[in-house]
């Protein structure tokens, strides 16, 4: 079970989600509807878990997303999910660049991943547990740009695979399980992955970090 | 090969349109001059001696008529200009020029083919109050009024003396009719000698009928005369559209941003309405879902099913949103929003805009207008394998290179995109360069000033 804050500023949806997360046996400790409101609930009592919109009262911009980062900037390793209307990688970049050092789980998916329930819960339990998830459809988005290229042009499909689940935030124990494969031949692929991206292979947040900054930079390219 | 090359949209120096008075000063050219000068003795038997004769009579009236109402209204105005009401029929009489100029634009049609603009910018409002105040501060309020007042008097005058030349000449030439069939022995045309036969009185009709001539070849330089007059007087002159020309930019320039709000709102209605529906929607379908989850039943198979089709319906709303004006566009600035859209693009996109600080918002959404046209024209049309958006900030311009390496011949005239997308950057000052040769490639360069 786990305690969860709730920024939304949609009524209808903040109800929809404390019902959700109340049936699958987690506890709503608060559910507020703009981030100031948030940031107070939070200081006030710290949970295990922060699940807030990108865009809250009164400007209706980035709001919800600022005050994750300034939350975690406060709590040390406070781990936040963040939800989104839009594919923008912009802000998940915003969000996994301006998450510190990197510790405690973040999470950016998009607001449409709620509707499968158990995909949704998994990603929060993943959160709270200080990974990171990034929704798979981003990474999509990314790899799918990413395929005419020429340094993912000499990864393998299977590479290919290994690759998306690991910008999504999956850790090589999933991704084995995902693909069923053992976990050393994931080893095997990921370091192949970082030798021919020329990447640092890191741990985390920061790996995912490392993924992503490779594709945004080079799909312009 | 031929080069396609076109420049759409009106360059930034664009002069005020030609007032059409241009060729009335210019070389006047009165039409019923011409027609005297022309074929002086065709003239008098042309419709024009009574076409004149029309215009002069019904302009007395009216000169006539407008000398009692001006006069009634100087009288009142000043005896009760103690009173409120006397500065208001003071106020009426300073723009009576304005509905009489209206009426004299109309009638001129008679004697003269060329139409006179209307020198009267639009309103502010919709009160008397707000018409009075525009109309009392234009020029050519006062150059109407200096033509009304000339119309109740010289017009007038002359029109009166014309009149009474006419109708003596009209009686004379009729005469013999007279005296044949109505008063024989009643008329005189020498005091003392009354007139008992037709015959006798044809030295009358010869006498008329001169006059006649006369006056035809009078009114049609009488006619001429005022033709002259109200063109100096009652068309729109250079300074009048120039200041029309400010008004319309500045209205249009209204104009862009009531778009661009409108754009805004349609998507925050979107992102809070219906979007925030359908999450809603998903999410019960999919909390319905779960409950029904190792129960081997019809329904959860209609469940997901239902779940499948509001994501759907889901990402097409998303779609439509990022066509509209995106929020990453409003956070994140333009290489991020084009960056988005170029990730979502079937045809690869390469993209390197620099940019040393955000763009003006208005500057901004027409440059991720071009951008999305653009890709949208290359991804349907022109069969390119890359496309590359390339921006740059030069002094006071931000210009788009937008290149794919497709069969080119892209009609900039014929395509309703481009077309748009040309009007759209005329509003902000800007300009769009098309270059598509048969073979491609085709480059699109906006230019949009950053000041605007």
């Amino acid at each position: 079970m786990l305690r969860v804050i709730l920024a939304e500023d949609a009524v209808l949806l903040r109800a929809g989600l404390v019902e959700l997360l109340t049936r699958s046996g987690h506890e709503v400790v608060t559910a507020v509807g703009d981030a100031e409101a948030l940031a107070h609930a939070v200081d006030a009592d710290r949970p295990d878990v922060v699940i807030t919109d990108v865009r809250m009262p009164p400007d209706f911009h980035d709001e919800g997303l600022k005050a994750a980062l300034a939350l975690r900037a406060r709590h040390d390793r406070l781990p936040v999910l963040v939800l989104s209307q839009y594919v923008a990688t912009a802000y998940a970049t915003q969000l996994l660049s301006g998450g510190g050092d990197g510790a405690g789980g973040l999470g950016y998916l998009l607001k449409d991943r709620v509707g499968e329930v158990s995909e949704f819960l998994d990603a929060l339990t993943r959160v709270a547990a200080g990974q990171t998830v990034i929704d798979p459809e981003v990474v999509r988005v990314l790899l799918q740009q990413q395929s005419a290229d020429r340094p993912l042009g000499r990864l393998t499909p299977r590479e290919r695979e290994v690759l998306a689940l690991m910008a999504e935030g999956l850790n090589n124990q999933a991704i084995a399980q995902r693909l069923v494969i053992t976990e050393a031949s994931v080893v095997k692929h990921s370091s192949n992955i970082f030798m021919k991206l020329d990447l640092d292979p890191t741990e985390g947040n920061r790996r995912v970090l490392a993924v992503l900054a490779h594709l945004r930079e080079h799909a312009g390219h | 090969m031929r080069d396609r090359s076109a420049v759409l949209a009106v360059p930034e120096t664009a002069r005020p349109p030609d007032p059409a008075t241009d060729e009335h000063r210019g070389d006047p050219s009165v039409a019923v001059w011409a027609a005297l000068r022309r074929r002086p003795l065709r003239f008098l038997v042309s419709w024009w001696p009574w076409r004149c004769w029309a215009f002069l009579l019904s302009g007395t009236l009216l000169g006539f008529a407008l000398l009692l109402t001006l006069a009634a209204l100087l009288f009142l105005g000043l005896g009760l200009s103690v009173l409120g009401i006397g500065v208001l029929l003071l106020a009426t009489a300073a723009v009576i020029g304005v509905p009489v100029g209206a009426v004299e634009r109309r009638r001129l049609r008679w004697v003269d083919p060329t139409p006179l603009p209307d020198p009267h910018g639009s309103l502010s409002g919709v009160s008397a109050a707000a018409w009075f105040r525009t109309r009392l501060r234009e020029r050519a309020t006062w150059r109407e009024l200096g033509y009304a007042v000339s119309l109740a008097t010289v017009v007038t005058a002359v029109g009166v003396g014309f009149v009474a030349l006419l109708g003596l000449s009209v009686l004379l030439t009729v005469v013999p009719v007279i005296v044949w069939a109505i008063a024989p022995d009643t008329v005189m045309l020498v005091p003392g000698e009354p007139i008992s036969d037709p015959v006798q009185a044809l030295p009358g009709s010869v006498a008329g009928l001169l006059g006649l001539t006369v006056c035809a070849y009078a009114g049609g330089l009488l006619v001429g005369a005022q033709v002259r007059a109200a063109w100096f007087l009652l068309s729109a002159r250079d300074e009048d559209l120039r200041s029309r020309v400010i008004e319309l930019t500045r209205s249009r320039a209204r104009l862009v941003d009531a778009f661009e709000a409108e754009r805004r709102r349609i998507e925050r209605d979107l992102h809070d309405g219906a979007q925030q529906q359908l999450v809603a929607l998903t999410m019960t379908l999919g909390l319905a879902e779960l409950e029904l989850r190792g129960h081997d039943s019809p329904t959860a198979e209609l469940i997901s099913r239902a779940r499948g089709e509001a994501r759907l319906a889901l990402d097409q709303l998303r779609d439509l949103v990022r066509g509209i004006h995106p929020q990453v566009l409003t956070d994140h600035g333009l290489t991020a929003a084009v960056a988005e859209v170029a990730l979502r693009n079937p045809i690869p996109v390469t993209v390197d805009i620099e940019l040393p600080h955000r763009l003006p918002t208005a500057v901004e959404s027409m440059a991720y207008f071009s951008v999305t046209e653009a890709l949208t024209n290359a991804s349907k049309h022109s069969g390119a394998s890359r496309i590359s958006v390339v921006g740059r900030v030069d002094g006071d311009r931000f210009t788009l290179l937008i290149t794919d390496d497709g069969r080119g011949g892209a009609d900039p005239v014929a395509g309703a995109g481009l077309r748009g997308l040309a009007d759209r950057l005329a509003i902000q000052r800007g300009r769009l360069i098309v270059s598509s040769p048969m073979g491609g490639p085709t480059q699109l360069r906006v230019e949009v000033p950053c000041s605007a």
